[in-house]
């Protein structure tokens, strides 16, 4: 489990790194947090003929707001210090509460939220957790830059809009609207495993307590982060009774076409989606009803 | 007073080497112009090997050689088979069948290495493996162990009729009669999937060869240094005392690394003998998963007879054992399973048919645990069914049927894995499982809590398991002790070492007979230069036959030590004690001479050594017991299941456990530990799925799951005390024993949690998709 051989470069700055990518093009892999390069470099299932490493670009590591309450996070922020960042925790606490479920502390200590984004595995929870916020990804190339929605970042597995001489930056997450509850609801076999099904639901009330937005957006049962817009629809104007939200988590299924694996049936893949879209919605209209929970 | 050492809880010897990076491990063997092996295995699992042209790749920069089965010539042969069929059951069916160094005309499991590449360095060598051109001709494949023996599968070795490695019956008593009067005859089909022994250091080896001293010497995980180097020399037709066989500290075996020869073995001494050069290989994950032996793989149909107050009549347990391609082995791991059927129960009749089937798969040969798992498993869940069936509580049917502790020595007549009547040495059932009771407080949860939890619409269950554990099997195994000039006390045995601790308890026995510090006792492990009369370190046997030899020996220098005190001191022995490192007259302390002294003495610098004496405080002794020391216990658990996901979360383990005298209880506790974690793994998490055309699909960490600590309850730990009669120490081996109940314990355990009206469990390891299907009632969704 030695990987092909590939050339390496350490750039210093963005711009270097941009000129590389521009110049190999389809050869050309950049290097985050490897977490995810390494291992299937090391299985030869990546060849990359030239590794451009983004581990010296101090300038992609951060983690700020903006004036209005946007939450800005550098590509190169490690999972780690975003589980630890109070303002992550105020500002996104759906992103704060997602942090300690992907793989362990020591992948976290690496891995990185722009690699995560980059990557594009749907089974990977800051994907899912950027659409259902409406975040936002700055891709950035020598030919300028572009400010990317999440919903339309994933193509598929592992694809995603980024061109080979592009590279995402950063993450934008706007801020919450008042009466907002969140949760991010998964199964996974073990603690520290991809989750079978998963599941980020954020509910918006409005001053009656009824619903005024929803989204539902789910993990592990498709090509990418995949939403159950018909679904979230059914809450639209209502309060979250027992019976609406069971009634929204049955009719998840409809929108969902999960594949089967060793480790779930399709049935098996569509239940979970089902008991956890009720279990994350639960947990979502009770935290809108909370004062103190809601964004400032 | 000699301070008493034996069954201290004493910290590990090793540990400061180990956890500070000290320790030499087989990859850390780095050697002047080492070069570095890579091997091309297939893909297929079945297939007709039509050629391999390695010319491609000795172009390449950096390779040195690549070598195919036809490069071998004569030196091809297959492996000598490791343990030979049982001469003493009539009517033994075998077929020996062994793996080959290269594949030479078929492909028969995925995995098997076709070429042998040395390179550089392992970048280059595997590079080279992509320059390699194989014509391979894919044949069906049989991987479904009930399949085997269709008439119609496909064979694995085509000069057998069919894939029947082995067919062999074992009786006790009448089955057959007794059934026709039993109250109850209960009938079940139980499947036991397979999975791997997931070491966290896989296999390794450097061989090399030196021209001028004439001299081999092989690092190698293996846990048999010994018998390698027997082999290894008679394969290669050199003198015993040409070869050395180092096994360093090995980062976990559990088993598989007692198989031998491994094909990588035999290559690295080939290639470096032909070359002149060393040569290392380490195996990397994806290949142990091929490459390395597994385990498990059985489908046993069961019938229980009882009367129906819940008493034992009688049990016939069929069953299909899958060998996988080959059958080195012989029949440990099946014989295991039938003697442990048997369990600590009360079983005077009993029936077993037994056919070893061959598969495209993996070679299986004793995982931790050796098949004893499987037979815990048949009879405990049995039990669990006949006492639903009859109306009697769980534990009370198996208190019912345990041997009672006056009848030991207890001839099971069945022969076991030594190819020995399965006789039972000692034993003490009811008051484990009465302590395993009182620390779960199972009448109080079943009574209590069981049935509030469950008005809430919680799930959550118990599982009460006993079980036993054939150990320290012979033949023997041997120690030098000798007292150096220092004082300090040095200890070589034949074993090898994988973390049991015996740099821990073996130097307690020494420094107990010897009154020394135990920090003082300095243990050679694994290296055939120090010591090489013995088999090695597998079967729970190195607290039984290697601490029994270690302690002869101590007892043996202790006796030269008073001796020679005694004449200087003018003494009487009796009159004098060992402690602190000198021998003191006990009346007058401040009459002593140090053992360093003493060692000096007696090794002379002038003067004669008499006649009929030896220079030096040393003793060499071995220890081989009659038949093997049986421990036993009871495990118990409780876990809730999440009905509407099928998550499972432990809630509570216990383990009582009896393996006799415990030499170190730290060293104890740290085996179960890891056995029940291994256990849990086995029942919930670690399955080896293979598809229709014998490909793995799951041959990484990241998709076979191994329990992390995360996944492992806190286990709670009891001990009994039962000495073995059978070896000075009374002690028995512990090094399997938490791994074998847990399958069994956790199915009745989820069982009885899930309390669904038919739904049995019959099968392991299970999963969430498994418990969802069952809860649903439904077929597997393959
Ligand atoms: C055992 C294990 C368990 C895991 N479990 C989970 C889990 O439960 N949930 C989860 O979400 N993740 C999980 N992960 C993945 C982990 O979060 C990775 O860190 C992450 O997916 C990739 O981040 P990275 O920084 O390591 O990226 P890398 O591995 O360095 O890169 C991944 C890919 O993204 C590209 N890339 C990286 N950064 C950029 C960029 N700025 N611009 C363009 N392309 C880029 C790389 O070229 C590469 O193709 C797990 C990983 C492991 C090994």
């Amino acid at each position: 489990m030695k990987p092909a051989p590939f050339e390496y470069i350490a750039p210093t700055t963005v711009e270097e790194a941009l000129g590389h990518l521009t110049e190999y093009g389809y050869d050309a892999k950049v290097l985050a947090g490897g977490q995810s390069l390494i291992p299937m470099m090391n299985f030869r299932l990546a060849q990359p003929a030239v590794l451009v490493d983004l581990n010296k670009l101090a300038e992609l590591s951060f983690i700020r707001s903006e004036k209005d309450g946007e939450l800005r996070i550098g590509a190169m922020t490690r999972h780690f210090q975003v589980e630890r960042d109070d303002l992550v925790a105020e500002h996104a606490p759906l992103i704060h509460e997602a942090m300690p479920k992907i793989a362990t502390p020591q992948i976290r200590s690496r891995g990185t939220f722009g690699g995560s984004i980059a990557h594009a595995d749907p089974a990977a929870e800051l994907t899912t957790i950027c659409v259902a916020l409406d975040g936002r990804f700055r891709c950035q190339s020598v030919r300028g830059e572009r400010w990317v929605p999440a919903k339309d970042f994933f193509l598929g597995m592992f694809t995603s809009v980024l061109e080979p001489d592009e590279m995402l930056v950063e993450i934008a997450i706007p801020p919450m609207a008042p009466r907002t509850g969140w949760a991010l609801e998964e199964e996974a076999r073990r603690v520290h495993d991809f989750a079978l099904v998963g599941v980020g639901a954020v509910v918006t009330l409005d001053e009656q307590g009824c619903c005024e937005r929803a989204r539902l957006v789910f993990l592990s049962v498709g090509d990418g982060p995949v939403e159950a817009v018909k679904a979230a629809e059914m809450l639209i104007g209502k309060e979250g009774t027992p019976e609406i939200i069971r009634a929204a988590a049955e009719a998840v299924t409809e929108e969902l076409d999960p594949s089967a694996d060793i480790h779930a049936s399709v049935k098996y893949r569509l239940h979970l989606a089902r008991v956890l879209a009720r279990r994350a919605l639960e947990k979502a209209f009770a935290r809108a009803a909370i004062p103190g929970t809601q964004a400032a | 007073m000699m301070a008493k050492l034996i069954g201290k809880r004493i910290t590990r010897n090793e540990d400061p080497r180990l956890l500070t990076g000290q320790a030499l491990f087989v990859d850390d063997v780095e050697l002047p112009g080492m070069l570095h092996a890579a091997f091309l295995r297939s893909e297929y699992a079945h297939a007709i090997l039509k050629g391999v042209d390695v010319s491609a790749a000795l172009e390449r920069p950096g390779v040195v050689a690549a070598f195919t089965a036809e490069d071998m010539g004569d030196d091809w042969s297959p492996g000598p088979p490791l343990v030979i069929p049982p001469p003493t059951i009539e009517d033994v069916e075998f077929y020996t069948r062994t793996q080959v160094p290269l594949v030479k005309d078929k492909v028969r499991h995925a995995g098997e290495p076709l070429a042998i590449v040395i390179a550089e360095n392992r970048y280059i060598a595997e590079d080279a493996l992509d320059d390699i051109v194989v014509d391979l001709e894919p044949l069906d494949v049989v991987t479904n162990i009930e399949r085997a023996l269709d008439p119609d599968s496909p064979l694995v070795h085509d000069d057998l009729e069919s894939n029947l490695a082995a067919h062999l019956v074992q009786e006790k008593g009448d089955y057959a009669a007794i059934r026709e009067g039993a109250d109850k005859v209960i009938k079940r089909r139980i499947v036991i999937e397979r999975g791997i022994a997931g070491a966290i250091e896989n296999r390794g080896i450097v061989a090399s060869w030196d021209n001028k001293q004439q001299q081999l010497t092989v690092w190698d995980t293996t846990q048999s240094p010994i018998p390698i180097r027997n082999g290894l020399a008679s394969m290669f037709g050199l003198s015993e005392y040409q070869v050395r066989v180092i096994a360093p500290f090995v980062g976990g075996a559990f088993g598989p690394k007692i198989m031998m020869f491994y094909p990588e073995e035999v290559l690295l001494t080939w290639s470096t003998l032909k070359m002149g050069k060393p040569i290392k290989w380490i195996e990397d994950r994806r290949e142990n998963f091929y490459a390395t032996t597994q385990e498990r793989g059985q489908v046993h149909n069961v019938e229980l007879a009882l009367t129906s107050d819940g008493r034992i009549l009688g049990l016939r347990d069929d069953f299909l054992h899958d060998t996988g391609a080959y059958d080195p082995y012989g029949l440990t791991i099946p014989l295991n399973t039938q003697c442990h059927a048997l369990g600590p129960y009360d079983i005077p009749n009993f029936s077993s048919d037994l056919k070893v089937v061959f598969t495209n798969k993996t070679l299986t040969t004793p995982v931790r645990g050796a098949g004893r798992p499987q037979g815990v498993y048949v009879i405990e869940r049995m039990l669990d069914i006949a006492a639903r069936e009859l109306g009697i509580d769980r534990t009370e049917i198996r208190k019912r049927n345990y041997l009672p502790k006056d009848v030991f020595p207890y001839d099971n007549i069945i022969i076991d894995q030594a190819f020995e009547s399965f006789v039972i040495d000692s034993g003490d059932y009811l008051p484990a499982m009465e302590k395993a009771l009182k620390l779960i407080d199972y009448e109080k949860f079943t009574k209590e809590e069981q049935p509030k939890l469950r008005e809430g619409g919680r799930r959550l269950g118990i599982g009460v398991v006993s079980f036993i554990e054939t150990t320290g099997v012979g033949p023997y195994e041997g120690a030098r002790v000798t007292i150096e000039s220092s004082g300090k006390v040095n200890t070589a045995t034949g074993v090898g070492t994988q973390g049991q601790g015996h740099f821990t308890s073996f130097a307690q026995i020494v420094a107990e007979r010897l009154g020394v510090d135990v920090r003082d006792v300095h243990i050679v492990t694994g290296d055939t230069a120090q010591f090489h009369w013995g088999t090695g370190t597998f079967a729970s046997r190195g607290a039984v036959v290697a601490a029994n030899a270690v302690n002869a020996a101590a007892l043996i220098v202790r006796g030269k030590v008073l001796k020679l005190a005694g004449d200087l001191l003018e003494t009487p022995e009796e009159e004098l004690e060992l402690e602190d490192g000198v021998v003191r007259v006990v009346d007058d302390p401040t009459r002593f001479i140090s053992l360093g002294d003493l060692a000096q003495r007696s090794n002379p610098l002038r003067g004669a050594v008499e006649p009929g004496t030896e220079p030096g405080l040393e003793a060499t002794a071995y220890f081989g017991p009659k038949y093997g020391a049986t421990a036993f216990g009871t495990h118990a658990m409780i876990v809730e299941v999440d009905p509407e996901t099928m998550m499972v979360e432990i809630k509570r383990y216990i383990v009582v456990e009896d393996c006799g005298t415990v030499l170190n209880p730290l060293i104890v506790e740290g085996q179960l530990h890891g056995g029940v974690a291994l256990g849990i793994g086995n029942s919930f998490y670690e399955k080896l799925v293979f598809d229709d055309n014998g490909q793995l699909l799951n041959a990484s960490f990241a998709d076979y799951l191994i329990p992390t600590a995360a996944e492992i309850p806190t286990i709670e730990i009891a001990h009994q005390v039962t000495p073995s009669p059978l070896n000075p120490l009374g002690s028995k081996g512990v090094g399997e024993a938490g791994a074998i109940p847990v399958p069994a314990l956790f199915a009745q355990a989820v069982e009885n949690a899930l309390d669904v009206d038919g739904l049995e469990i019959l099968e392991s390891p299970l999963s969430p998709l498994r418990l969802f299907e069952l809860f649903h009632g439904e077929e597997k969704d393959a």
